[in-house]
């Protein structure tokens, strides 16, 4: 049958990303190194794509969310070719902020983006994102009195690598950053240059609807269609499904997705409880698993999950996601003036990380997370 | 696989039972290790075996099998294995439209009222080799799982239906087993899934439940139904030991596995389960219809 024969093309695939430039199709799962049991000749050949880094645990190419202190959470990163569900806060003060340090992660890690929104332009979205702390002192910088990287102390510590003072303290140029995980400041706009120089794509819907809306073949909302239509085709564009196998440099496509299910989306899942369209939003996230599988990329979506009515969305969208974190802020509630809580500014609840190419995952132990933003560090904390 | 589990099963790659159904229920937490745990089972075994995976890729199971000593590639290559990886398969489907009869054909309808492509595919799949001996034992269908096909617009009674279509034919005309994975949010949320698997632990023989504790290891003996067949079993797995005790009819047993980092073969690598616990909820040993 054609289906047997199509996953039999796709189970020949090997296990390496460097063996990938030369097949034809690449799922995302590789491990960096030689394969176990290898069949394949010659050793291993370790290509390295910027901002990312092998797990340590089971060798699963992992790039960072923009939070480093999420990253420690997740198991040292998200994990190429997986989906990141993020629960919204009620009042959408933070989500929209891990949204930005995710593309910005992707901005100085040199990744290519697709930003999907219905509310916001992409290119207003990219204009707003958090500046990146690139200059090595920034562990100085972290008290809030934002002391000058030019004091004395620093002048006073290159006194051994005497050579290296003479080079720029500040990349101010196209940053190509070999760190995985950077800190930003989020109350300094990302630098020009930086955005020029920046690979995106922009899915804004109502630039994207065309009237008439008839109704679509496989009965999913009109938006989710084009979407996903357009997540295809930018993914084929860009070869991160190894389907420009000549091409050898390899680059991840980080996508972003905002408040997915809302109803600027053309859902009704947070409108009723028994909706018309109730498959909708499980099928987006079911086609996009796989789009996302297939390819070199990284997904990070935010779902408005306290509007949704119907209870049994919510757990069907949990369990089609990889990775799945829950925000949930103080601001206005009885919470905030609970002295335990009075350092915080809401709780993070890592609702399920998934086991990716093994049997078990790296679940943390501590279930009491708080975090806390300062204007250049978003901090989680255990232990409440 | 999992040797303490074949134990507790009584079965062993070399006896294996046939012409039954076998139901997963993982209640807040993976169950996923007990899809791999047969599926490595059975093609050691030397089962014919028709995997349906909706869930994951083919590399993932690939990837565990050979931890859990099984190379799917090589089951694969040899014809003992039939993959429909549907993430992939999916895609093709979804994005124009297919020339034929599709397997995953209810992706393209809004309610769709029956599995049959899909049925269709599976008995293609496990169908007698015609002409002379047959290379493997009787044949397998494992599917993971049957939960997602709900978020995918099917309903639960279409689902029930593919159920006994596999079963009458996998497990009653062909000898064969049919092992499937399904999630139980154990409140009533989902009351869809919920009436499916209650219909589904009406139809099985063997239901194997992994559930997640709050706290980790628990004393507690599960109440045991009366009828002399039911063997009642709890398993715990705490961090890196399993125990196993039967409290039913036999003695009480208690098996430690120890986490073996090193070995690849037998056990899986850093084989740590957290804190679930592992029920295997009655022997029922029914006549279905």
């Amino acid at each position: 049958m054609a289906a047997a024969a199509t996953c039999g093309a796709g189970a020949g695939s090997p296990g390496s990303v460097a063996a990938a430039v030369d097949r034809s199709s690449a799922t995302s799962f590789q491990r960096k190194g030689p394969r176990a049991g290898g069949a394949d000749g010659g050793g291993p050949r370790l290509v390295s794509i910027a901002g990312t880094r092998p797990s340590v645990r089971n060798g699963q190419l992992l790039v960072s969310t923009g939070l480093p202190a999420l990253d420690q959470l997740l198991g040292g990163g998200l994990a190429v070719g997986t989906v990141l569900l993020i629960e919204e806060d009620k009042y959408n003060i933070y989500s929209p902020l891990l949204f930005k340090y995710f593309l910005a992660e992707g901005i100085v890690s040199g990744h290519t983006l697709l930003v999907a929104s219905a509310r916001e332009h992409p290119a207003g979205i990219l204009q707003e994102l958090p500046a990146p702390l690139l200059d090595d002192s920034y562990e100085k910088e972290f008290d809030e009195d934002g002391c000058n990287h030019k004091t004395p102390d620093s002048s006073m510590k290159m006194k051994i690598a005497w050579r290296y003072q003479l080079l720029p303290k500040m990349e101010a140029g196209p940053v190509s950053s070999s760190r995985f995980g950077h800190y930003y400041d989020t109350s300094k706009k990302i630098p020009q240059e930086l955005l020029r120089t920046a690979k995106w794509h922009g899915f804004f819907l109502p630039e994207r609807i065309s009237p008439p809306l008839t109704v679509e073949p496989c009965h999913l909302t009109h938006g989710y269609m084009k979407l996903l239509e357009f997540i295809k085709k930018i993914v084929s564009e860009e070869g991160v499904d190894g389907s420009h196998p000549q091409k050898k440099t390899k680059n991840i496509l980080r996508i972003g997705i905002q408040s997915l299910g809302s109803p600027l989306w053309g859902d009704d899942a947070c409108c009723a409880e028994a909706c018309d369209d109730s498959h909708s939003l499980t099928k987006f996230l079911y086609v996009l698993r796989g789009l996302v599988r297939a390819s070199l990329s990284a997904c990070l979506v935010t779902v408005p999950a306290h509007l949704i009515q119907n209870k049994a969305i919510t757990a069907r969208v949990t369990s089609l996601s990889d990775t799945v974190v829950g925000l949930e802020s103080f601001v206005g509630s009885e919470r905030e003036t609970n002295p335990l809580y009075k350092d915080y500014h809401g709780l993070i609840h890592i609702r399920q990380i998934p086991r990716l190419n093994n049997l078990i995952c790296d679940e943390s132990d501590v279930k009491d997370l708080a975090f806390k933003l300062k204007r250049k560090l978003f901090t989680i904390e255990t232990g409440l | 696989m999992f040797p303490e589990l074949n134990n507790l099963l009584n079965i062993t790659p070399d006896k294996v039972e046939q012409g039954k159904l076998t139901l997963l229920c993982d209640a807040k937490t993976d169950g996923s290790f007990l899809v791999h745990h047969f599926l490595s089972f059975f093609l050691k075994a030397k089962c014919k075996v028709c995997f349906v995976a909706l869930v994951q890729s083919f590399s993932h199971y690939n990837i565990v099998g050979q931890k859990l000593g099984v190379s799917l590639t090589t089951a694969w290559e040899r014809g003992q294995l039939v993959f429909l990886e549907a993430l992939k398969t999916s895609l093709d489907i979804f994005f124009q439209t297919p020339a034929g009869p599709h397997p995953l054909q209810f992706l393209r309808e809004a309610s769709a009222r029956n599995l049959q492509p899909l049925y269709a595919f599976v008995q293609e799949a496990l169908k007698p080799e015609d002409g002379g001996e047959a290379t493997w034992r009787h044949p397998v269908l494992l599917v993971d799982d049957l939960s997602v096909l709900l978020s995918l617009g099917v309903r639960a009674v279409a689902v029930l239906d593919f159920i006994h279509y596999c079963r009458a034919t996998v497990c009653t005309e062909l000898k064969g087993n049919l092992v499937a994975l399904v999630h139980d949010s154990g409140d009533a949320a989902d009351e869809e899934n919920d009436l499916l698997v209650s219909g589904l632990s009406h139809q099985s023989h063997l239901i194997l439940r992994a559930e997640g504790l709050a706290t980790g290891f628990c004393k507690d003996v599960h109440g045991q139904a009366s009828p002399s067949r039911v063997i009642g079993v709890r398993a715990a797995c705490v961090h890196s030991h399993m125990w196993i005790q039967n409290t039913g009819l036999a003695d009480s047993t208690q098996v430690h596995r120890k986490k073996a980092k090193g070995n690849t073969q037998k056990y899986c690598h850093g084989f740590s389960l957290g804190d679930f616990s592992f029920i295997l909820l009655g022997y029922f040993a029914f006549m279905f219809l």
